[in-house]
């Protein structure tokens, strides 16, 4: 785990400062005099070395200080925590939902395969991982909330001014960053079950009487949770990438916005900090899925 | 005559393909009386899993179907049965052992849930009871420490107590037929005579009758009352097991009984093994006479023309063969 949040850690780094613009005339604004700007860059650390500039952020974040923001001033980790909420709850809405579904859709396309059913689930995961998150957004936003009116346009509403809010307002962006995980996951689930369900012992179950649901839950998708398990995690990666359009498209301001505000303002510690935060997390959940295994194949508890 | 555990007439299971139509089983007739064992022989692709397969109705979908005939169990047609009343007699009123002791277990649950949860659907018991009984069918296939290894997972036990344990969930509700597929094929000849004992001795404590199949005329000679040998999908000589030893008429059973390897001791072996020349036939060509005209030894212009009827004489020992009579 340390390893690879370190060859992040460089790589974000290394990326920002190759990268063209300077933060310092961001700040400065324009008609500002060159010396005005010199000050501004020594001020941020900004004229010293760039191996230089990297071992004092590297320093801090080994203490766990994030850095200040370069604009705000403030310190990048309470920029963070103020803008988590949202984040979290459209990041864990849609997962709880889309795995779920996903599952469900896998599971039936395979107990049906060559079926209809399969035919429009398999239809859907195709078109589902094809279609980029920011288009169905749009659509979702111009059908159920401009045309239908069922559902607020943009915007959110903290869970603490009641939950129904904040569930009406979570709709449309978890739909719309769910999409491709869940024809990602719904694919593997379908794949896999159908090598689980022509295992013999399959056959066993149903010799013994087992009715199919039992078959289907009990018997064939324990056997199919590891690789699905898997699938879910690396497929974080996705929804990371896609909680950064969908809070642009549905105006949400949450970690994402915060990234997408800072990369026009050139505000290197919140970019490195967020992108530090994001892949953390990344790590820690599939440290978590490979942990999982354990619960489900006792081959793998030795 | 008692009546039979188990009719099947005229049974007709047939394989469609992308090829073509795959004769399986082309009309196999035949009863089991209640605790008999009946052996079914042949070589691979002759239609003998396919019987056993199509009894319960567990052909893959959708690739197997059976196309005509009747399996008269319990004074019901179990093909015109739905899948519900089918599911049980499934695993209480018929149970069915697999050929493959490694893969036929479920990995991820326990061996006691897979023995307990046939109970529970059939009898049922509460889960404590039904893990109870799970205890006890694990000591009666002999295995040790019975109340502890009911938590074991299968890849913590050996191939012969992978299909002791198969034995016990198939016995666990103490059916009336238990079809055994090639029970001992994949295990060590060791293990192999410890699991029919074992299925012998619990078959008649529990008074079940057997439906075995195998290729291995060794296996047939030590366990069953009644032999069928099949070929290409037909039968084509039953009789009880000493008489078919001491007096095959097909020439096939006689080419089996040729390629079986006899040593006796002190005695050196004093022929070669015979084989049977050829090979099975393309059960998706339609055969106009006898299947194994081809390959026999004694075929005549007539069997290739005719297919030979099933005669059968006093003792019950039948034949198809027009060169052979009972």
């Amino acid at each position: 785990m340390l390893p690879v949040m370190a060859v992040v850690a460089v790589c974000v780094f290394l990326l920002l400062h190759l990268a063209p613009g300077d933060p310092a005339s961001i700040i400065a604004g324009e008609n500002v005099s060159p010396e005005n700007i010199a000050r501004i860059r020594t001020q941020l650390g900004l004229d010293l070395p760039v191996w230089k500039q990297f071992l004092v952020w590297v320093g801090a974040l080994l203490t766990g200080d994030l850095g200040h923001s370069m604009f705000w001033g403030d310190p990048v980790a309470s920029l963070i925590a103020q803008r988590a909420e949202p984040t979290i709850s459209l990041a864990i809405t849609t997962l709880l939902v889309a795995v779920f579904l996903a599952i469900s859709l896998g599971v039936l396309a395979a107990a049906r395969a060559g079926s209809l059913v399969d035919r429009l689930v398999m239809g859907f995961a195709v078109l589902g991982f094809s279609v980029p998150v920011f288009v169905v957004g749009y659509v979702l936003i111009f059908v159920f909330a401009i045309n239908l009116k069922w559902l607020p346009v943009q915007g959110y509403v903290p869970i603490a001014d009641g939950v129904g809010l904040w569930l009406r307002n979570l709709v449309l962006p978890s739909v719309a960053l769910g999409m491709a995980y869940v024809a990602l996951i719904a694919r593997i689930t379908r794949t896999t079950m159908l090598d689980v369900l022509a295992e013999d012992y399959m056959r066993t179950a149903k010799a013994k009487g087992v009715a199919n649901r039992r078959m289907l839950f009990r018997h064939a998708l324990k056997n199919a949770a590891v690789p699905i398990a898997t699938v879910v995690g690396n497929g974080v990666a996705l929804l990371i990438g896609g909680v950064v359009i969908t809070e642009t498209v549905f105006n949400i301001p949450g970690i994402g916005r915060l990234v997408v505000d800072a990369i026009a303002r050139r505000d290197y510690p919140i970019i490195q900090g967020v992108i530090m935060v994001f892949s953390g997390v990344y790590v820690l959940v599939n440290l978590l899925v490979d942990l999982s295994y354990t619960l489900f194949d006792p081959r793998v508890r030795g | 005559m008692e009546e039979p555990v188990l009719d099947v007439r005229d049974l007709r299971t047939h394989f469609f393909t992308q090829d073509g139509v795959t004769r399986a089983v082309d009309g196999l007739s035949f009863t089991i009386a209640p605790g008999e064992t009946l052996g079914i022989v042949g070589e691979s692709g002759c239609g003998k899993s396919v019987t056993a397969l199509s009894i319960l109705r567990l052909l893959p979908a959708g690739l197997g179907r059976t196309v005509g005939g009747s399996i008269t169990f319990g004074g019901r047609d179990l093909l015109t049965l739905d899948e519900a009343e089918m599911r049980r007699i499934r695993g209480d009123r018929i149970a069915m052992v697999f050929q493959e002791p490694m893969t036929s277990l479920n990995p991820v649950l326990t061996v006691g849930e897979q023995i307990a949860e046939a109970v529970m659907i059939h009898q049922s018991k509460s889960k404590s009871e039904a893990w109870a009984r799970a205890a006890e069918m694990l000591t009666l296939v002999r295995i040790p420490d019975a109340a502890r290894r009911v938590h074991d997972y299968p890849h913590q036990f050996s191939g012969g107590m992978r299909q002791r344990v198969m034995i016990a969930i198939a016995l666990s509700c103490h059916p009336q037929l238990l079809i055994a597929d090639e029970p001992t094929t994949a295990l060590d000849v060791t293990i192999q005579a410890q699991i029919l004992k074992l299925m012998l001795e619990l078959k008649g404590r529990i008074g079940a009758a057997i439906l075995l199949i195998t290729h291995d005329l060794g296996v047939v000679a030590e366990t069953c009352q009644r032999v069928i040998v099949m070929y290409a999908g037909r039968k084509v000589e039953e009789a009880p097991v000493e008489e078919l030893f001491d007096r095959p008429l097909h020439p096939y059973t006689r080419g089996l009984m040729g390629s079986i390897p006899r040593h006796r001791p002190g005695i050196a072996p004093s022929r070669r093994l015979q084989e049977i020349p050829g090979i099975v036939p393309n059960l998706r060509a339609p055969v106009a006479g006898c299947a194994f005209a081809p390959r026999c030894p004694q075929a005549t212009p007539r069997c290739a023309a005719e297919a030979p009827p099933l005669r059968r004489d006093a003792t019950g020992h039948e034949v198809s063969c027009w060169e052979a009579s009972p």
